[in-house]
């Protein structure tokens, strides 16, 4: 399943329509089937996607100071299901709902008292301007802070955790759940895996969802360095690196392979064709002449290992669901990108 | 409560029970330890090696009887001398005490002393004195809080006391063996708090403050908002004398009470952030806060027509009485354990409701399918037994989850046909109807690449699941009309497009039967289960009154009538048998009939039909097989050295009832020496009949009756 030669399944996004009404009405629970069948139905090869905009599609009104502490920062991936009653207007009672329930849950046994002297407190905000369209929903952060003991003193406050939750061109779920569901199916996570577990644990009670590790197979690794490549990045701020592993006991070897960006970016216009657009084609091709020049100098054939890691100056990501995102401009790309892998695992 | 509290609670009791059930039992085991205790120190001498270990023995002895003595003091009295004079009570209060802060007390201990501190029996001094060493070894029982409860409703203690005695009771609530009966006081605790103005003390104060956060409208009075500090860990009376009697208790275990869920506990990946089972566990919806509105007060939250919450749904009385108020849960996947919940989603239109249900079980069996993970095949029976807790599920619905069927288009390209293959195999069982074409591509081509390349024994799973997944169908298809009006226009289109679909199934196991039956050497053993498939084919019209008459192909037919297996021959007369009522039924309401099927009235059924029936008489009966209309050539008979094919078919030449004929020939006369088969003729082929019957031959017997006139006795 995880070998590059799999082609994976990818959701297509395209309108779904039965062609032909059976005895079932068209509830959104059978749109939602109709739409899974879609994916299955696909042909081998993926749909042609287009290469990540040039032009930020951040709202205007989004504060660049909010979206910063996005980047540079290496996530942990899940996707998420649709929150069940999940409301933007009650942030606030979340936020302390949520440091109750930490506190509940870290001093077990004993009774808690609600919003004060826990030395931890939660903020749930709305990260406006996160988004494809205008039909995708509000990204919202939680984090969890910590306040020192004496706050009259410093008023300092130190992020211990946080969290996000996004969806960016998620059209394909939206248009197959109703009102009472918010569709942020990616989920973004840093700290310490407890808090995210204990994060996760309310948000599935509360909102009635589920979380579920999303990692990304090398098909769809080799996807994430086409396209990224293909970026027109100001500057390089690194190498292109990809990382094979090779599955041998009793370690694991691990074959780096960095190569000049601008020399990646050679190559991909090489095998690139239509502007705007990549192909199954042309991203088969392009990791093809990767491995076969890796083989004229080394006489291995990366074909037979496992692609686990890329980076570019865009973004990294590890086959074990992290990614760190490099570049401002392309921060609504990626994670459209990823909102379709997470969509395509909760559907 | 949250699940795990519960869960962890069960488990403290194995943890700690090692260590300290030599001194805690029930009262009757203390009653009899008593009176063995002089002749147990004896033993006891006999047994220990050393003097130290004897020593050290019989001090815990000693502390033990001075215990049991000091409790049956408390349980029983005399109480005769006014309580402060009484060295007596002084010293096994002393006792307790020791006792209590160094291994805690069992839950017999603390029902014992409960009593007696809430009861008013001594002043409010030795009450607290009391109180303040109640520290569990293991649990607290649920009843006797209750019991204590109703001591405050009896007055006999101070206010003191009281505020004591709640504050005791927030700090042990997670040692409640179990919360059922408590939860049902909470109206009591907060009025009493209220109306005895013990809300004032910091400590109950914070209580009520937490509930008014959670919920406001059962809390009445106003309370300070900037009020800091209410439950300090280290303020906290027994936190300290817990950790303590729980260290001594476990033994050499140095970590103070780890309850959280460490990083330990998880899995790698996520696994189970919160819970033990992959099922969440049943508790009540925070979403519908009604009784959350302002200006409802306690006593109307208390008698008026409130949200019932599902954790009390005990019975199917209870459901129907509240089903117009039901609290679902918060995680509707709950719902797979309690079948009443069960029965709710199976009337409920609620679209969401099902949506919840839907994506939780899409995203859980994804993640823990487990051929999706490599080498992680511990977690296989968990996976299994999640599997069968769906199916079973299902059945109950008798209809199949959207979710499954979306999983299988998932996962049956990956299967290895070996993983969980009775399970996943049902789920094929229960994909809900649909059109058949439309799936065919993402599970029956799937299942047809494993099916050809499998052993016997799975395509005889493979057929046995693809029966009962019609039988679904057709239930379900039946039930659907049933319900729909039938002067809806679109009923005639929709009908026949369901139809199209069952017979596309059917066609499909054709296909893949006559295939397996072809790649098994025309084993009897798989033919068997492809016959029981067509015995609910032949059946459609009549038991779901459904227009679809259907025949099995060519290949299968000839294979069953020229068995060598009596049972097969059998069962294809009964076959032939129903497929005459159905098409006869058909007929008669052809007239009737809205709705002109395609698939029954088209003259190529009933031609078909009787192409197949002209060759059984020509076998069973007239001894003239395959004459005009056969699928065979009388050259094949020639070349294969069959010559006297024609009169080597019939009731008693039929290769799979030639043993009956002998056995038949020497039941009646013994006598003879040898048989002669073609004696049977006339009368005789009337008792071969009544023979063949009686041997239970019951198929036969109805097909003859109802397909060959009696008047054609050879």
């Amino acid at each position: 399943m995880d070998s590059y030669h799999t082609p994976q399944s990818i959701p297509r996004r395209s309108a779904s329509s039965r062609p032909k009404e059976h005895c079932l009405g068209a509830t959104p629970l059978q749109r939602r089937l109709e739409s899974v069948r879609k994916q299955a139905s696909r042909a081998p090869a993926s749909p042609p996607r287009r290469v990540p905009q040039r032009r930020s599609q951040l709202r205007e009104d989004v504060d660049p100071q909010k979206v910063a502490f996005l980047l540079h920062k290496q996530w942990t991936l899940y996707s998420l299901t649709p929150l069940y009653k999940f409301s933007y207007t009650n942030l606030k009672e979340y936020s302390k709902l949520l440091s109750a329930f930490i506190a509940a849950e870290k001093q077990k046994g004993l009774a808690v008292e609600v919003g004060a002297d826990l030395n931890i407190r939660v903020s749930f905000s709305a990260l406006r301007g996160v988004k494809g369209t205008h039909r995708d929903p509000d990204a919202v952060l939680v984090q969890i802070l910590s306040k020192s003991p004496l706050p009259s003193e410093s008023g300092e406050v130190k992020v211990l955790w946080t969290g996000w939750f996004c969806c960016v061109f998620g059209d394909s779920l939206l248009e197959t759940v109703p009102e009472d569901f918010t569709c942020l199916p990616l989920f973004l996570a840093s700290g310490a895996e407890t808090s995210t577990a204990l994060v996760g644990t309310w948000f599935q009670k509360t909102f009635d969802c589920s979380f579920s590790p999303l990692a990304i197979n090398a098909f769809n690794l080799s996807w994430m360095a086409a396209m990224w490549t293909a970026c027109q990045v100001d500057r390089y701020v690194a190498t292109t690196e990809f990382l094979w592993s090779v599955p041998c006991s009793p370690q694991s070897l691990d074959i780096s392979y960095a190569i000049h960006p601008e020399d990646a970016k050679a190559l991909w216009d090489s095998v690139h064709r239509a502007p705007g657009e990549v192909t199954q084609e042309e991203v088969d091709l392009f990791m093809e002449c990767l491995c076969s020049h890796f083989h004229r100098h080394f006489k291995i054939h990366l074909s037979a290992t496992r692609l686990v890691r890329v980076s570019t100056s865009v973004a990294s990501a590890h086959t074990d669901g992290k990614i760190k995102i490099l570049c401002h401009k392309y921060l609504i790309g990626v994670l459209a990108y990823l909102t379709e892998l997470a969509i395509f695992q909760i559907e | 409560m949250s699940p795990q509290k519960r869960v962890k609670n069960s488990q403290t009791p194995k943890r700690t029970s090692r260590h300290s059930n030599s001194y805690q039992s029930n009262l009757l085991a203390w009653k009899l330890k008593e009176n063995l205790s002089n002749s147990k120190s004896i033993s006891k001498h006999g047994q220990n090696s050393t003097v130290e270990d004897s020593e050290h023995a019989d001090a815990d002895e000693l502390a033990r009887d001075a215990l049991q003595i000091a409790m049956r003091y408390f349980d029983k009295g005399p109480f005769n001398t006014p309580w402060n004079k009484d060295k007596t009570l002084e010293k096994h209060l002393k006792t307790v005490e020791n006792v209590a802060w160094k291994n805690g007390l069992a839950p017999e201990g603390i029902d014992i002393l409960l009593n007696v501190a809430l009861s008013g029996k001594f002043g409010s001094a030795v009450n607290s004195q009391i109180l303040r060493c109640m520290i569990p070894a293991t649990l607290i029982s649920e009843d006797s809080v209750v019991k204590a409860v109703s001591w405050l409703c009896a007055g006999k203690c101070c206010g003191s006391t009281k505020i004591l005695f709640y504050r005791w009771l927030v700090a042990m609530f997670d040692f409640i063996d179990r919360k059922e009966k408590i939860n049902l006081l909470y109206g009591f605790f907060f009025a009493s708090l209220q109306d005895d103005a013990l809300g004032m003390q910091p400590y109950l104060h914070a209580l009520l403050s937490l509930y008014k956060f959670f919920v406001p409208t059962l809390i009445s009075i106003s309370l300070p908002i900037k009020k800091k500090i209410y439950f300090k860990n280290s303020e906290n009376l027994w936190k300290t004398a817990l950790v303590a009697v729980r260290q001594r208790n476990q033994g050499l275990s140095p970590e103070p009470l780890k309850l959280m869920l460490g990083p330990a506990n998880v899995r790698p990946g996520k696994r189970k952030w919160n819970s033990h089972s992959l099922i969440p566990v049943l508790s009540s919806s925070s979403h519908s806060k009604e009784y959350g509105k302002e200006g409802m007060s306690l006593s109307d939250y208390l008698c008026s027509n409130t949200p019932f919450p599902v954790e009390q749904l005990k019975s199917f009385l209870q459901l129907l009485q509240n089903i117009h108020c039901l609290e679902l849960p918060s995680q509707m996947g709950a719902v797979l354990n309690n079948s009443l919940l069960l029965h709710y989603i199976n009337c409920v239109r609620d679209e969401s409701v099902l949506l919840r249900l839907y994506h939780w079980l899409n995203q859980t069996l994804q993640e823990e399918c487990i051929w999706y993970k490599v080498n992680n095949y511990e977690c296989g029976k968990e996976f299994t037994s999640f599997l069968d807790t769906i199916i079973k599920a299902e059945c109950f619905l008798q209809e199949g989850f959207y979710s499954c069927e979306a999983f299988l288009y998932k996962s049956l390209p990956l299967w290895d046909g070996f993983c969980c293959r009775t399970q996943f195999l049902q789920l094929v069982s229960w994909i809900p109807f649909t059109s058949f074409s439309e799936v065919k591509p993402f599970i029956f081509d799937c299942l047809a690449q494993l099916f050809f390349t499998s052993t016997i024994y799975f395509k005889c799973s493979v057929l046995e699941n693809l029966k009962e997944l019609l039988q679904n169908w057709l239930l379900w298809l039946s039930m659907d009309i049933h319900m729909k009006n039938v002067m809806d226009n679109s009923l005639e289109t929709t009908l026949s497009g369901s139809m199209k679909s069952v017979f596309e199934l059917i066609h499909y196991v054709g296909w893949l039967s006559t295939n397996a039956l072809r790649l098994e050497s025309n084993s009897t053993f798989l033919l068997h289960f492809v016959l029981d498939f067509y015995e609910k084919v032949c059946d459609i019209y009549i038991n779901y009154n459904l227009p679809l008459v259907v025949l099995f192909p060519p290949g299968i037919f000839y294979l069953a009538l020229l068995s060598v297996d009596s049972s097969i021959l059998n069962q294809l007369c009964y076959i032939m048998h129903r497929y005459r009522n159905n098409l006869t039924a058909a007929k008669k309401n052809e007239l009737v009939l809205k709705i002109k099927s395609e698939f029954i009235f088209s003259s190529k059924t009933y031609q078909e039909y009787n192409h197949y029936l002209t060759a059984m008489v020509g076998c069973l009966w007239t001894s003239k097989p395959f004459q005009k209309g056969s699928y065979f050539d009388p050259e094949v008979f020639k070349k294969i050295g069959v010559a006297k094919y024609k009169t080597s078919l019939n009731l008693v030449h039929h290769p799979a009832l030639l043993s009956y004929a002998i056995s038949f020939l020497l039941k009646e006369w013994t006598e003879e020496r040898t048989v002669n088969l073609s004696s049977i003729r006339g009368k005789k082929w009337n008792g071969y009949l009544d023979y063949l019957f009686s041997e239970g031959l019951q198929g036969l017997k109805h097909f003859i009756q109802s397909s060959i006139c009696h008047s054609s006795v050879p």
